[in-house]
């Protein structure tokens, strides 16, 4: 066969190498942290209320750092980056940049989880109901969703499984509202359900980081199983990987990162499908590459969004699923309209 | 080395039985061709030869061992497959898709070590793609994104080649050379299965031909004995013409045979 010379050809200027934008990516996050800390209602010395916080005087400085801005700060960042990772993992997993978490109907299950709890009017009795009556949700709808694919399931009987606890969900959750027993309970649901960080407290971090992060490795461990479905499923199969436990590791990464987002948080919409969307080119469309960053551009993106809900004057504060939805929207018809130009 | 070995092979899709009773063997050093019309079962056979897809009945056997004794991983660099139609799904390098050849023999979060880069340089070498390394694959041509995908088989390494109709969408120079380049694979002691279209292409390049037709192993043996005026018009239903170039005899199908498929020849 013809025998060409080696020839070093320039990678083209507009990807950078990896670990330059992961660096990147990780310095804009901790910056938008620093931002988020910064930001809020009450003007707070942010060195001082650090100082008191260090050395344990309880100022108010020191609890509005505590009690609000760490909180919100940190779950912004986490539920970002579940985001990110989740609609990267599930765009590589159904090989569509269409796919987001939502479309395997964990997010509607965890919404509607969470609604029940108000429903019930369980919301004030204990702290962690809420989050708890989500993750619970998640989980239902993750064992559903296996019971109706099983395990040797193909792409399209998940996506299909997935739509349908989807609806099934949203229509509980019109139900909830529809039975709901005072008008009281149905203006909390709708604004829960538009998703928002405010006035989330520290345990509510650490009810969800260990399943966020147990969610966040099952999905990066799936790299370069995602880097070979590229070639499509028998290729892939041909080197070495097991399908079956691919999707089985997906749907449950995905499921707790997600399923304890919106546990937290509500619906935050957009982000999972805009991100891997936006980042992809950056990693020359690499699936397995595609995971961290695209946790790390989520979690930008969600940071800068609620910086943005409190730093504009607009009061009563928007919801932050609101903000992500206007912004991730339009970029959505982008993408749609140069799919149209595809065969 | 390691050999293949099928036995009493049966596929069946519900009540349809497409394959009975086929038993093949596969040694190291040999290229084999898998010829048959449309719909007789070659990606199908493959793909069971590949442990992609289990048989009905029978079974495959890799070096005596089942594919669950071998395992997945050693399987994986035992056998490389190249799919039929070229399907990528994202458009990623040519140079970082050529690397997932190398996926078997790597760890979870290990880069290219010098024999990954090695045996990538040696795949893009043999399948001419170097010039296109740092091109996607949207800005390949058909042609070229097959070369890419031989290559990324070859980059695995593997003693067995499992190539399903890897010639399909090739030019004339790039036919020849494909087929060229898998001789040689074979001559340098891998096994190669192709699964061909080319009656004239698989005459002359493969050292064994099965010919599948009407549920399982019409023919099998030399190119001569299996291209016979007979087992092509009961197989295809065609006519061929033949001739003779520097002492090789070639074929070409040219007209229906006007014998219905499946009477006797």
């Amino acid at each position: 066969m013809t025998q060409a010379a080696p020839v070093e050809t320039p990678r083209p200027w507009l990807i950078p190498p990896y670990g330059l934008l992961v660096v990147g990516l990780s310095v804009l996050v901790v910056v938008l942290l620093g931002t988020s800390l910064a930001i809020g209602y009450v003007s707070l010395d942010l060195t001082q209320a650090i100082r008191d916080v260090l050395s344990g005087q309880s100022t108010l400085a020191a609890l509005v750092l505590i009690e609000l801005r760490v909180p919100r700060a940190l779950l912004g960042g986490f539920v970002g980056f579940s985001l990110g990772i989740s609609g990267a993992a599930l765009q590589g997993l159904m090989r569509n940049p269409l796919a987001e978490p939502g479309i395997i109907g964990i997010s509607g299950a965890a919404a509607f989880g969470a609604v029940s709890v108000f429903y019930f009017g369980l919301a004030g009795a204990l702290l962690l109901a809420l989050p708890l009556g989500g993750i619970a949700g998640a989980a239902a709808a993750t064992f559903l969703l296996y019971a109706l694919s099983g395990r040797g399931a193909g792409t399209m009987t998940l996506i299909l499984a997935g739509v349908a606890i989807n609806s099934f969900a949203g229509a509980l959750t019109s139900l909830a509202l529809n039975l709901s027993p005072n008008p009281y309970a149905v203006t909390e649901i709708v604004f829960w359900l538009l998703g928002s960080l405010a006035d989330r407290s520290l345990p509510y971090v650490w009810l969800v980081l260990p399943l966020m992060a147990l969610g966040w490795a099952l999905l990066i461990g799936s790299g370069p199983a995602l880097d070979g479905l590229t070639l499509g499923e028998d290729t892939a199969k041909s080197l070495g990987f097991d399908l079956g436990r691919l999707r089985f590791q997906l749907i449950a990464g995905a499921a707790l990162a997600v399923g304890s987002a919106v546990a937290v948080t509500g619906a935050i919409g957009f982000v999972g499908l805009v991100v891997p969307h936006l980042l992809r080119p950056l990693v020359a469309h690499r699936p397995g590459r595609l995971l961290f960053v695209s946790g790390l551009g989520g979690a930008a993106l969600t940071l800068a969004a609620d910086i943005a809900v409190r730093a504009l004057p607009i009061r009563p504060e928007l919801k932050l699923g609101v903000v992500t939805a206007i912004i991730g929207a339009p970029f959505l018809f982008s993408l749609i309209y140069r799919l149209r130009e595809e065969p | 080395m390691m050999e293949i070995e099928a036995t009493n092979i049966a596929v069946r899709f519900g009540p349809t039985t497409l394959l009975e009773g086929v038993d093949l063997v596969m040694r190291p050093g040999e290229m084999l061709g898998l010829i048959g019309p449309n719909g007789s079962g070659k990606t199908t056979l493959l793909r069971i030869l590949a442990n992609l897809r289990a048989p009905e009945a029978g079974r495959v056997r890799y070096g005596g061992r089942t594919a669950a004794e071998v395992g997945a991983r050693e399987l994986a660099r035992q056998i490389a497959y190249l799919a039929q139609g070229g399907t990528v799904h994202w458009p990623m390098r040519v140079e970082a898709l050529i690397a997932l050849g190398r996926l078997p023999h790597r760890r979870t979060f290990q880069g290219l070590d010098a024999a990954d880069r090695d045996a990538i340089a040696r795949a893009m070498m043999a399948a001419d793609v170097v010039s296109l390394r740092g091109r996607t694959m949207g800005q390949v041509s058909g042609g070229e994104r097959m070369r890419i995908l031989l290559a990324r088989a070859l980059a695995v390494d593997a003693p067995m080649l499992l190539a399903d109709e890897p010639i399909a969408a090739l030019d004339p120079l790039h036919q020849l050379q494909v087929m060229e380049l898998l001789r040689t694979t074979a001559r340098h002691g891998r096994g190669v299965i192709v699964v061909l279209h080319d009656l004239a292409l698989a005459a002359r390049f493969c050292d064994r031909l099965i010919l599948l037709a009407q549920g399982g192993i019409l023919v099998e043996g030399a190119p001569a004995r299996v291209l016979t005026d007979a087992h092509l018009a009961r197989a295809y239903g065609v006519e061929v013409v033949r001739g003779e170039r520097d002492g090789i005899p070639f074929l070409l199908p040219w007209k229906p045979s006007g014998t219905s498929q499946g009477a006797p020849p």
